[in-house]
């Protein structure tokens, strides 16, 4: 007979000195785990009460300006620095990490209407109403040198003056032109004191301008006759032109997909358009209750920052409708800039009250270095919760926010008012001639048409 | 060379399958592509982990299980445990024992999970933890008093014993720690151990349910089918069995004060339960010398054993031991259908009557407690020889046993997991199926109707249009506005009852009375 007992021997499986370390041995089988599912359960229900827990996402203030923040620049090669200008022509250097001015740009006679930093990191431009562009030298050489500097403020290394005040400003990402906003687009040269094109297409100033990451002659302009435009620089006319309701205050493009952008509108709401089909908006970003004056995305191009008039920050997810953080103070006032710092790790935004307030982007994150332990953990935790995210019990507690009042109030009217429109046009329907009353989508329902 | 290829890949897809936890689901009558995008990539995701498990699993996997297999004429069931002592080495044929302890009457055993620590009581009154690793004898006590069960809690250090009047709960050194005093005489205890659940059934065929974490009583029924001392859980879900003389094995969660399953079994008392580490094969022996396998999916017989059994109990394996008197019989399923023949036998000195059979989980052994004391033999091929260091790890240190035992706190279940079909949370709760409301409730309704449409408050009109005569009338318009639809309904249903009527008198008519049946117009 052939005869062979499981026999264990202690040496193999416990270790040998107390230095090593302990032996673990790994057995994926499944039936020897029993109700698998509910302790997954129980560990999302856990994870989401842990999280909210742990949810500071406040950081810190950074004082210093005397007037409302209008914009914001980061640069792309140095994290730690963010430039913010405000509107009594004021635009500082801050170091995020101990929250304090590096260094302070002055010279603008009025409001500092757009910053933008380039490509490679050596120029600031900077626009105002008072018809100036002026650029600032900012490598890091200047910046290391510039904390030894007793009064901390550097001066202009050119400053153009043009016809008309400005608006925005944005740099190309791979090259070394700019244009503005402002009556019409102006495309400059470093180099040039003079705009070397210009492009007018309606009667309305534009508000605000941003180049496309992946494409470095094209850009996107929103103008105050509510309509959106794309230029391309290699051709002489501009592009396509969207016309919707109301007014975009803002657009961003998704770094990682580069021919979809996000404008941030009056009406409360982001739309996602897909750069080459502008006749419907991809997707419509509802939550915020005031205009949305701003709007950043992260570099991962997954999730998107805004900031409105109703004193509220919200992150966003790039594909959902639906706002996954909203961020608030008793402090802040109107936000009037937001931008997603480049390790995707924070959120900084510029209110009316002359802060700049820095958040973190996930609100239950540990800063600082976490070992690979903690790193796992914390991932199984999402993942886990992730799963089980629409049972109700663990749904309640990660959805559940503290708003406002005021928001908590505005949000309600918004939503009786929308279903009140909804159920007459439900009605209207009903009572009608079957197919006589088309209703739109509500990603066509705001564009009013599309111009080539 | 092709032969074998297809062996491996047919032994790969049995391995993938068992990681894969059932079957994928179905995408194709999904409209929402977002959400069928991402479904699918998940779906994508588990057939990826399924495989890398199966793969790795020759690495990670290091000892193969035992087996017994009898060469030329010779049968696997007339195999003595001394020949196969003599094959194997020296370490496993320590596992062998007898001891004998014949004044303290019949043992019962339990193992802690990982198979590291056993308790034994005796009858009468006495209590041993035993190191099996080792062979130590950790603790014993004399407790003065009958003792009918002991069972071990999450770990080696608390142990709780079902005495004369009450259980009580020790600790490790013997130390008492608890009386339980709201459970009554306890014939059997059970603990769920992903719930920290201690089940007991008295004398009186209570059922008590109490979480040994807070020490809060969870369930308390009342079974109403009398005295029982036949119980067992089921590791898969946590439902706990009960086997009842009546011949019903009913299954109990601690939320409802009805079973879940009442099932008649067998025409006689039943003498014992076991469930298999799977969940869905259940084993259960009755008077009339019967051992019938169930499924428990379908709650149908899957084998009936014509074999004496008065206790059961299945291996990590799924080999089942059955004992009476002083023999055992191990049944095995060779060939994984669920057809179970004789494995081995063992037939101990005359006298010794069985009264417990406990496998020892992670070993090859088998622990039997009898009148005599208790003894341990080898069944090759019973034990799982790859055990899960954050499962259950018999080399297990202090430390390890503490942070287990903190991991294992934060992962406790509530009550409310109890179910029959453990996979079904997280799943979604088909709706309900929508019954006709009875008569009584259509009536109910319409006066609840009628009783809002009394209550509303009308507004004061001025100016002489207030008149009383107006105001009644407008009442009355409310109340036949609420009736309406109720009577609509009604005078529907006599329509359509009365339509139904006509359609075919002729087959309703008697013969006699055919002749008066209306003839329709041709």
């Amino acid at each position: 007979m052939k005869v062979k007992v499981i026999s264990r021997s202690t040496d193999e499986f416990t270790r040998e000195r107390s230095q090593d370390l302990q032996r673990v041995f790994r057995n994926f089988d499944p039936t020897l785990r029993s109700q698998e599912k509910a302790v997954e359960y129980v560990r999302a229900l856990n994870a989401a009460k842990l999280d909210k827990i742990f949810a500071r996402p406040f950081i810190g203030a950074m004082d210093g300006h005397r007037d409302s923040i209008k914009c914001m620049a980061k640069n792309p090669n140095y994290l730690k620095a963010i430039f913010s200008g405000s509107d009594d022509g004021d635009i500082r250097l801050w170091d995020m990490a101990s929250r304090r001015t590096v260094c302070q740009f002055p010279g603008h006679q009025g409001a500092v209407q757009g910053l933008t930093v380039s490509t490679d990191g050596s120029i600031l431009v900077s626009c105002g109403s008072d018809c100036t562009v002026r650029l600032w030298n900012v490598s890091d050489a200047n910046l290391a040198d510039s904390d030894n500097l007793s009064d901390n403020s550097a001066k202009p290394q050119a400053v153009y003056v043009w016809k008309n005040a400005f608006r925005a400003v944005d740099h190309q990402w791979d090259g070394d032109l700019f244009a503005t906003a402002g009556a019409q687009v102006d495309i400059w040269n470093h180099n040039r004191s003079q705009p070397v094109n210009t492009f007018d297409w309606g009667s309305d100033t534009t508000i605000s301008i941003r180049f496309n990451p992946g494409e470095p002659n094209i850009l996107a302009t929103s103008a105050n006759d509510r309509s959106i435009t794309l230029y391309d620089l290699r051709m002489s006319s501009p592009a396509r032109k969207v016309i919707m309701r109301t007014k975009t205050n803002s657009i961003a493009w998704n770094p990682m997909e580069p021919m979809n952008f996000t404008a941030a509108n009056e009406d409360c709401n982001c739309y996602s358009y897909d750069a080459r089909k502008l006749e419907e908006a991809k997707c419509v970003h509802k939550d915020h209750v005031s205009a949305v004056m701003d709007i950043d995305f992260s570099p991962t191009g997954r999730e998107f920052v805004t900031g409105s008039y109703d004193r509220t920050v919200r992150i966003f997810q790039y594909n959902g409708g639906h706002s996954r953080e909203i961020y608030h103070t008793k402090r802040m006032q109107r936000v009037f800039c937001v931008k997603y710092s480049c390790d995707a790790s924070y959120v900084i935004s510029g209110s009316d009250d002359t802060n700049l307030r820095l958040w973190k982007a996930k609100a239950s994150e540990q800063l600082g270095v976490v070992l690979p332990r903690e790193r796992k953990k914390h991932e199984y935790l999402e993942a886990v919760k992730n799963r089980y995210k629409h049972l109700p019990e663990v749904k309640r507690i990660v959805r559940h926010r503290h708003l406002p009042k005021p928001v908590y109030k505005a949000a309600n009217l918004r939503r009786t008012m929308i279903e009140a429109e909804r159920r007459k046009e439900q009605r209207r329907k009903a009572h009608s001639a079957p197919g006589s009353i088309v209703t739109e989508p509500v990603r066509k329902r705001r564009i009013i048409k599309e111009v080539e | 060379m092709g032969a074998i290829k297809e062996n491996s890949d047919d032994e790969m897809d049995e391995k993938v399958k068992k990681y894969l936890r059932g079957e994928a689901a179905n995408l194709e009558g999904l409209k929402d592509k977002k959400l069928k995008g991402q479904l699918a990539v998940r779906e994508d995701l588990y057939g990826k982990s399924a495989k890398t498990a199966a793969k790795i699993e020759k690495w990670l996997l290091p000892s193969e299980g035992g087996y017994l297999e009898a060469e030329g004429i010779e049968k696997t069931w007339r195999i003595k445990q001394e020949s196969i002592a003599r094959e194997v080495d020296i370490l496993s044929s320590r596992n062998q024992y007898d001891i004998v302890l014949p004044e303290l009457g019949p043992y019962t055993l339990d193992f802690t999970s990982n198979g590291r620590y056993m308790a034994a009581a005796g009858r009468k009154g006495h209590l041993a933890i035993v190191d099996m690793k080792t062979l130590n004898l950790i603790k014993e006590i004399q407790v003065r008093e009958t003792v009918r069960d002991v069972a071990y809690l999450h770990n080696e250090l608390f142990f709780a014993a079902a005495q004369k009047k009450y259980p009580y709960i020790y600790n490790r050194d013997g130390t008492e720690l608890h009386c339980l005093k709201e459970h009554g005489a306890v014939l059997r205890l059970q603990f769920l151990k992903n719930h920290f659940l201690l089940a007991s059934i008295n004398k009186f065929g209570q059922l008590r349910y109490q979480d040994v974490t807070m020490g809060e009583m969870i369930g308390n029924f009342r079974t109403g089918l009398g005295r029982t001392d036949v119980m067992q859980v089921n590791p898969y879900n946590g439902v706990v069995a009960l086997g009842h003389s009546s011949g019903t094995v009913t299954m109990w969660k601690p939320t409802s004060a009805v079973p879940l399953v009442k099932m008649l079994s067998h025409p006689g008392p039943i003498s014992s339960l076991a469930f298999h580490p799977n969940g869905h094969v259940m084993a259960t022996s009755g008077r009339e010398n019967k051992i019938k396998i169930w499924d428990l999916r379908k709650f149908e017989v899957i084998q009936t054993l014509p074999c004496h059994a008065k206790t059961l109990n299945f291996s990590q394996k799924g080999l089942l031991a059955a004992g009476t008197g002083s023999f055992i019989q191990i049944l095995a399923d060779f060939s994984g259908s669920q057809n179970y023949s004789s494995y081995m036998t063992h037939s101990m000195a005359k006298g010794y009557q069985v009264g417990k059979v406990v496998f020892r989980p992670y070993e090859d052994v088998l622990g039997i407690g009898h009148s005599m004391g208790w003894s341990s033999i080898l069944i090759p091929g019973s034990g799982e020889p790859n055990f899960d260091s954050w499962v259950a790890n018999p080399f297990e240190t202090s430390k390890q046993r503490r942070e287990k035992e903190v991991h294992s706190l934060l992962d406790k279940l509530p009550p409310e997991t109890i179910m029959l079909d453990p996979t079904k949370v997280g799943t979604v709760r088909a709706p309900p199926k929508k019954e006709k409301p009875t008569k009584k409730e259509i009536e109910a309704e319409m006066e609840a109707a009628i009783e809002t449409a009394k209550d509303t408050d009308f507004k004061k009109k001025t100016k002489g249009r207030n008149k009383p005569s107006k105001r009644a009338t407008k009442r009355r318009e409310m109340i036949n506005r609420a009736k309406r639809p109720f009577l609509e309904q009604r005078t529907q249903e006599h329509e359509t009852s009365r339509k139904k009527h006509k359609l075919n008198p002729e087959t309703e008519m008697p013969k006699s009375l055919q002749r008066f049946v209306r003839q329709k117009a041709t």
